[in-house]
């Protein structure tokens, strides 16, 4: 019956075009960046772009150096991750060698609740409780700043490190367990000399994954860091990201085609292209353990 | 008497694996053969080379000619989904779909476009009444399948692959995974059903093939060594492996 | 006898472990603090008047009926246009394309898609949706950047919904003569219809709750009409959200306040539902 093939083929040819939409949004991405921030680039030169330590382009005297932006997504990114993985990976090992199931059964579902809350809700918390908890003990601390919002960050992300660092420990074969214990080990060394090194390149998938997360995230920083691009790595006074420095364009009346609308796109590249090296080196780590995998 | 299936000078590769070597046999219309022979000798394989479901394996490769009605089914231009609704298959494990005992027994005349409820709920009556479990079910035919029992479920499963009508139904090791009650009615549903079907039945348990059929092939690491009427093979073998694997000796 | 250093490790071991249940249950300490401090702040700001009002410039008489909708559209929307997508090109990675080169091509580029920062795809829709397509600053806009952002995640769950599907009801549908659509269609799909729903559902939860791609397509306006067309212009509650914390009078924060309690609403039901669908479907299918 050809007419049933000819259906069959069509269908076939349909799913193919829906799966053939992922590689548009990724040509429509890097075509949107590139030809909005060559048009950046005639008028910044890449060096100023790179070195210059101040970024001003709404003002009246113009500078376009990237490097306070990047200080600031460096610094909440940095407290983020000082935050997530160690509490996220201490979960990770409780929750596996540890915690009865029941407790266990718990702990996980309420963890990824934390997962599912909207970021503009942590940014709320960041600005209106985190911050005046931490005046309390650092009178010094401005109003926005970059601590409050990267230890929300860090709680936010959290969930992601766990869970991830949860998977590489869970997949590690019992054997090996049993062997660290047959020699009188304890759980803790078995699982610091044994569990932790054999599960070591996905904990390190889980940890660079977190780093390209606090690199773009955006409600949290624009809500409480501040706004203002300062180049420095002082966590109590206000900073800028690249993604808040995004939002605050969109927010102006920018005009469309304007150097200062082009900015966007040129912070906007700089973001994709960190983020995209991160998830890259991600991405070979795991297929290659996957492969080593028992 | 005319063949109902024939198989000429079949092997079968996967890669260079050479599981099935020059196998040539006849089966004819209503009678029950069964395949015996160790794991792996093949005798899983040649049975799924006759409704084509070997297609699905990636460096599954063919020669020789297996004929069904006197249709080559490896022919180019062999409608593979026609020949599946011919020849139904019987699965080790019961397989029933996630949906309704209905469902689950109509599934074959659904895909083929039947809507005509009348049809459908007389398939479902007759075919149950066939496999024996009408009396059980038939106030919860909308109920899930996969809450019957082991047996029940095999049974469903039966009863849809008659639904479709074929007039060969392979079954693979088809009361492996069952309890000995379920195993004696599915059984003795086989011996009812020989008389409206030709049956290939492969079985690891040699009492049943004694029990359930009248011809008897015993494969070898992919040879068929002999084949033969079935209480002929099993009280006086030609060759001596088989002697050796229905003693127990090996396998 | 037990030696010195045995007993040292056995101590340590002890400790480690109150300290690992001690670092678990700070993440549900803050999750009920975060949820105690919101419900304190803004529960009373919850009132008929509150659900049914248009933006205002005074705190006390607006209200959160424009952004409310848009979200309710957008959700509609953005499921329209991401699950047929997601679903279809997930089966095509499962089922059709496995092992060809084109196929783990798209994989890679997929688990790159979902790396991307939210806000690039806001950067992506101003260009391609607002601009080019002239959609503007319309809930078809919106939808269309947030279906974007959560393909990834739907494709994925998907396929994990897929490959769950044992081989044997596979075979069970081709060996009662079905094609290779009609099995995916009537056999592999309803067996991972649970699985694709709870993906599904989880990947909706994720687009409600966004803000900054939406931000940058320009949907943070002051909008007093309500939407009743895909082309409208439109605001949601993230949104919403974050323009009231962004001024200083203590009203429009109070507002805030009860506007992410709607807000968390939505997002735990969908994901209370998500998270029964998964339950529910895995007691019910045992292979």
């Amino acid at each position: 019956m050809p007419r049933t093939e000819l259906k069959e083929k069509f269908i076939e040819f349909l799913l193919k075009a829906s799966a053939f939409i992922s590689i548009f949004t990724t040509i429509g991405i890097l075509y949107v960046l590139l030809s909005e921030s060559t048009d950046f680039f005639k008028e910044v030169s890449i060096v100023e772009f790179l070195t210059d330590k101040q970024w001003t382009p709404l003002f009246t005297e113009k500078h376009y150096g990237i490097l306070p932006l990047l200080s600031g997504t460096l610094l909440t990114s940095f407290i983020a991750v000082l935050i997530a993985v160690p509490i996220g990976l201490s979960i990770a090992v409780y929750l596996n060698e540890y915690s009865p199931k029941k407790i266990r059964k718990i702990l996980k579902p309420t963890l990824e609740v934390l997962a599912a809350i909207p970021t503009v809700v942590y940014g709320y918390f960041a600005l209106m409780v985190v911050t005046p908890f931490l005046q309390l003990f650092i009178p010094s601390l401005s109003g926005f700043n970059a601590l409050s919002p990267g230890i929300v960050m860090g709680i936010m992300i959290i969930p992601l490190v766990a869970s991830l660092s949860e998977d590489a420990l869970y997949a590690i074969p019992y054997s090996l367990r049993e062997a660290s214990y047959g020699m009188g080990a304890t759980k803790l060394q078995t699982v610091f000399r044994v569990l932790i090194p054999s599960a070591s390149s996905g904990i390190i998938v889980s940890i660079i994954l977190a780093i390209s997360r606090a690199f773009g995230e955006t409600m949290i920083v624009a809500i409480a860091a501040g706004q203002q691009p300062n180049f420095t790595f002082n966590p109590l006074v206000p900073i800028e990201t690249i993604t808040t420095y995004i939002v605050q364009v969109s927010l102006g009346d920018v005009v469309q085609g304007s150097i200062e609308y082009k900015t966007i796109y040129a912070a906007g590249i700089a973001l994709f292209v960190l983020t995209f090296i991160l998830n890259n080196i991600s991405y070979y780590i795991r297929k290659k353990y996957q492969k080593y995998q028992l | 008497m005319q063949s109902k299936i024939s198989a000429k000078e079949v092997n079968v590769y996967y890669g260079s694996n050479h599981v099935i070597k020059h196998v040539s046999l006849d089966i004819f219309s209503n009678e029950v053969v069964a395949f015996i022979g160790p794991s792996g000798c093949g005798k899983s394989t040649f049975l799924r080379l006759l409704n084509r479901m070997n297609d699905f394996i990636e460096s599954f490769r063919m020669e020789g000619q297996i004929f069904i009605d006197n249709e080559d089914i490896y022919d180019k231009k062999i409608n593979v989904e026609e020949l599946r609704k011919k020849v139904g298959m019987v699965f080790q494990k019961p397989n029933p779909f996630p949906k309704s005992i209905y469902e689950n027994v109509v599934y074959g005349l659904r895909i083929q476009g039947i809507k005509n409820k009348k049809q459908l709920d007389e398939v479902v009556e007759r075919t149950l009444k066939q496999v024996g479990i009408w009396e059980e079910v038939k106030d919860k035919l909308n109920q899930s399948a996969l809450a019957l029992s082991g047996g029940q479920q095999q049974r469903v499963c039966i009863a849809r692959t008659l639904a479709v009508e074929p007039s060969v139904v392979l079954m693979d090791e088809p009361t492996s995974a069952l309890d000995p009650i379920s195993t004696a009615t599915i059984e003795e549903l086989i011996y009812h059903l020989k008389k409206d079907y030709t049956i290939v039945i492969v079985t690891h348990n040699m009492q049943q093939a004694g029990r359930v059929s009248d011809r008897t092939a015993f494969f070898y690491m992919g040879e068929l060594v002999e084949f033969s009427d079935t209480k002929e093979l099993f009280t006086n073998p030609k060759v001596d492996l088989t002697q050796k694997y229905i003693t127990g000796r090996f396998g | 006898m037990i030696s010195n250093s045995v007993k040292i490790n056995r101590f340590k071991d002890r400790i480690f472990k109150w300290y690992g249940l001690l670092s678990t249950t700070i993440g549900v300490v803050i999750l009920f603090v975060f949820l105690y401090t919101i419900i304190k702040e803004g529960w009373d700001r919850l009132n008929w008047q509150f659900f049914t009002s248009l933006p205002s410039r005074r705190p006390s008489s607006a209200g959160i009926l424009v952004p409310l909708l848009g979200t309710f559209w957008i959700m509609i929307l953005t499921t329209i246009i991401a699950v047929p997508i997601g679903v279809a090109a997930a089966i095509y990675l499962e089922e059709y394309g496995k092992k060809d080169k084109f196929a783990s091509f798209i994989e890679v580029n997929i688990a790159n898609l979902a790396g991307v920062p939210s806000i690039i795809y806001g950067l992506l829709a101003l260009e391609i949706f607002v601009r080019i397509m002239g959609l503007g600053r319309s809930l078809l806009s919106g939808a269309f950047t947030l279906s974007l952002l959560i393909l990834p995640i739907v494709i994925v769950s998907t396929r994990e919904a897929l490959k769950s599907v044992p081989k044997t009801i596979r075979e069970a549908s081709y060996a009662l003569g079905a094609t290779k659509w009609k099995t995916i269609w009537n056999a592999v799909l309803p067996s991972a219809a649970g699985g694709i729903l709870t993906g599904v559902i989880l990947a909706i939860s994720r687009a409600i709750g966004e803000t900054a791609p939406l931000v940058v397509i320009g949907a943070m306006l002051y909008i007093t009409t309500i939407p009743t067309h895909p082309l409208d212009d439109f605001s949601v509650l993230p949104i919403q959200i974050y323009n009231w914390l962004s001024r200083p009078q203590k009203g429009f924060i109070e507002n805030a306040t009860a506007a992410i309690i709607v807000l968390l609403a939505i997002t735990f039901i969908l994901n209370g539902i998500a998270i029964y669908l998964r339950n529910k479907w895995q007691n019910k299918v045992k292979w």
